[in-house]
């Protein structure tokens, strides 16, 4: 008996130093694309995370524990997406961060929602918030909130009669086209070419083409970041003369680092910006170029203030308790104030869709200038 | 005409490859999309500036594409015949891809132009120097390398040694050396391709995927077993390719090469400027 006690008693003290352990932790899987036409999007997000929940380890975690945040690549795509959210969710996490593209959250939000895990992403198709999971949280404004801006600055400030639309064939540039399809008919501006293209396209010669040839009065480019930077490089090389509009895919920094001089002038909304004139948001991006050696994209804000939005809801909560984190994130609004990670003041519905304070901007001199500030939606 | 050019400079180091030393090579793609790594490595790694990165990037690729190539993979293989060379190469493409992806970055990255970005109207229509200086440049290595493979002594034995390798070995042709030419020629001219699509399509460890498989089918198309096959067949689908997308539908442009190599199979399996081969059984 004597000879087993020692081994019982060691293997008692080991699992429980392991239990113990967990306890002093947080498990925040972060799922997000790191390859794959998604990868600028995924790595920013990604980083953005790992910014702040640095910073709150720093400062001894959320309620005493700290984070730890495990990273899985969903390669862009949707179905190994699935698979790598349903391995996150046998881990026992938290929350779980990402991912970016719409079309992997469209498929696998449904594990988190089955499991009860909320579920914090940037993506921005508009069905994400339509189809009734209580589950799912975004950092970034969906289409159905984007769309009416870019609309009213099409018609307001450019006073276009005509466009032409370029979007990407997937989730995100489908939900897009037809938001944007739907406002342009509600304010009578007439839709001349509707261009779609595939995710990962490298040559946008043919595109520009049929653009060009349509001869709207501007065009609305919804593609994903690295096609964003070939379209406008294939545009400049063809002389288009016609504004080209978009939103934060194509006034990004990573798409005017890779479209170089052909960026310029290029105009849109952005929900986001690492470039707003807002003194939180631009301590965050120097931390940010401090830490990781690039300037972030408004999906490294995502990532970040949604690291953040856990932590201010948990510390109200006061306990870890998942189902209590959704029901107190919905109608939730938090202050730069309540907490300053969140840059600016971020309200959730009960759907889960942001509302918080937007741009106006221009590519000028190889930098994203904005030139209006829009109010919060709900103001 | 532009994309056609560069289709016609890959499909080109295809046919010369099988003509040469029975090597079909599936990782012809990542062939194309490497030496633009290799150029921004020797200027984010090296501390070089633009041109001398270029310079040691061409000369990398002439190392890696050409020489270990042969030495490497195809030598050790091709004495097994040329499926496992052929499983090789579709290895080594995977290789090449997620080496890129894994050791550089897996996302795009701008790749410099060594010209102009601006564009210049010709009668009323607009055209890009990009693309001018694409198809100059191919058309120069086209002709270059028809010049020397029909009027210089070294081309001549390099087109015996294709012919008929024993009897030109016979004849005294050294015809390992023109094997190995045919190598570094290839990889001369992949890099060539690489230096001119990266600036539009920028460096990204994806470039390869349809790269290859377009210049493959141009290959095919225009005739596996002649080199002006290839640059026909590299040239017709740059057209057709971009006149479909443009003028009929761009949601097919994919499957344009697909039909018209099921097309060519069934009507004409030479190659429409290809010989046809009787084999021997």
């Amino acid at each position: 008996m004597r000879t087993l006690a020692t081994p019982v008693l060691a293997a008692a003290l080991a699992f429980g130093s392991l239990d113990a352990a967990a306890q002093q932790t947080v498990n925040m899987p972060i799922v997000i694309e790191l390859s794959g036409p998604g990868a600028v999007s995924g790595t920013n997000f990604r980083d953005g995370a790992v910014l702040a929940i640095e910073e709150i380890n720093a400062k001894g975690g959320i309620l005493k524990r700290k984070i730890v945040a495990p990273q899985s690549d969903t390669q862009s795509n949707a179905g190994i997406s699935r698979a790598q959210v349903q391995k996150a969710i046998d881990s026992d996490p938290y929350v779980i961060l990402g991912p970016v593209f719409s079309g992997s959250v469209m498929v696998n939000m449904v594990l988190c929602q089955q499991a009860e895990v909320p579920q914090i992403t940037g993506a921005e198709a508009a069905g994400i918030t339509q189809a009734g999971n209580p589950y799912i949280f975004r950092t970034s404004f969906g289409q159905q909130m984007s769309m009416p801006k870019i609309a009213n600055y099409i018609r307001d400030g450019l006073k276009a009669k005509s466009v032409s639309v370029l979007w990407v064939n997937n989730d995100f540039g489908k939900g897009g086209r037809d938001t944007f399809v739907k406002e342009m008919a509600a304010r009578n501006i007439k839709v001349v070419a509707d261009v779609s293209t595939e995710s990962g396209q490298v040559d946008f010669a043919a595109d520009v083409v049929k653009l060009k040839g349509a001869n709207a009065d501007a065009i609305f480019v919804y593609t994903n970041e690295e096609e964003s930077a070939r379209f406008l490089r294939e545009a400049r090389k063809q002389g288009v003369d016609k504004p080209l509009i978009g939103e934060t895919t194509l006034l990004g920094q990573k798409v005017i680092d890779l479209a170089g001089d052909a960026a310029n002038g290029a105009r849109g909304h952005v929900g986001l910006s690492a470039d707003a004139p807002v003194p939180a948001v631009q301590a965050f991006k120097e931390k940010f170029v401090k830490r990781f050696g690039y300037v972030p994209d408004h999906n490294g804000i995502k990532g970040y203030t949604g690291v953040y939005a856990v932590k201010y809801a948990t510390e109200k909560i006061g306990k870890f308790d998942r189902k209590l984190l959704a029901k107190t994130l919905h109608g939730l609004t938090i202050t730069p104030k309540q907490e300053p990670g969140i840059l600016m003041e971020a309200s959730w519905d009960a759907n889960g869709d942001i509302d918080r304070v937007s741009f106006l901007a221009e590519v000028v001199e190889g930098k994203q200038k904005i030139v209006q500030t829009l109010p919060k939606l709900g103001k | 005409m532009a994309t056609g050019g560069i289709y016609a400079l890959v499909a080109i180091g295809f046919v010369l490859l099988w003509q040469t030393s029975q090597t079909i090579n599936f990782a012809q793609g990542e062939f194309v999309m490497l030496p633009a790594f290799f150029v921004l490595a020797a200027m984010k790694f090296g501390g070089l500036g633009f041109a001398p990165a270029m310079v040691a990037g061409f000369a990398a690729a002439l190392i890696v594409l050409g020489v270990l190539f042969k030495r490497l993979v195809v030598d050790p293989v091709l004495r097994h015949g040329v499926l496992p060379l052929v499983i090789s190469t579709i290895a080594l493409s995977l290789l090449m891809k997620e080496g890129v992806k894994e050791f550089y970055a897996a996302d795009a990255q701008p790749f410099p132009a060594a010209w102009a970005t601006t564009s210049l109207r010709i009668g009323g229509a607009v055209v890009s120097v990009q693309n001018l200086v694409i198809i100059a440049t191919a058309v120069v290595a086209v002709v270059a390398l028809q010049y020397f493979l029909n009027r210089t002594r070294t081309g001549r034995q390099m087109q015996a040694t294709a012919q008929n390798p024993e009897l030109a070995l016979a004849l005294g042709i050294p015809v390992r050396r023109m094997i190995m030419l045919t190598f570094l020629i290839n990889a001369a001219l992949v890099a060539i391709a690489s230096f001119l699509v990266s600036p539009i399509y920028l460096a990204k460890f994806t470039n390869g995927e349809t790269l290859g498989l377009v210049a493959f089918i141009a290959a095919i198309v225009g005739g596996f077993n002649q080199v002006r096959g290839a640059i026909a067949g590299g040239l017709l689908l740059g057209l057709l390719d971009n006149f479909v997308a443009a003028y009929l539908s761009a949601q097919y442009r994919a499957a344009l090469p697909l039909v018209l190599l099921i097309v060519v199979i069934l009507v004409r399996p030479q190659g429409l400027l290809g010989r046809a081969e009787e084999r021997t059984v």
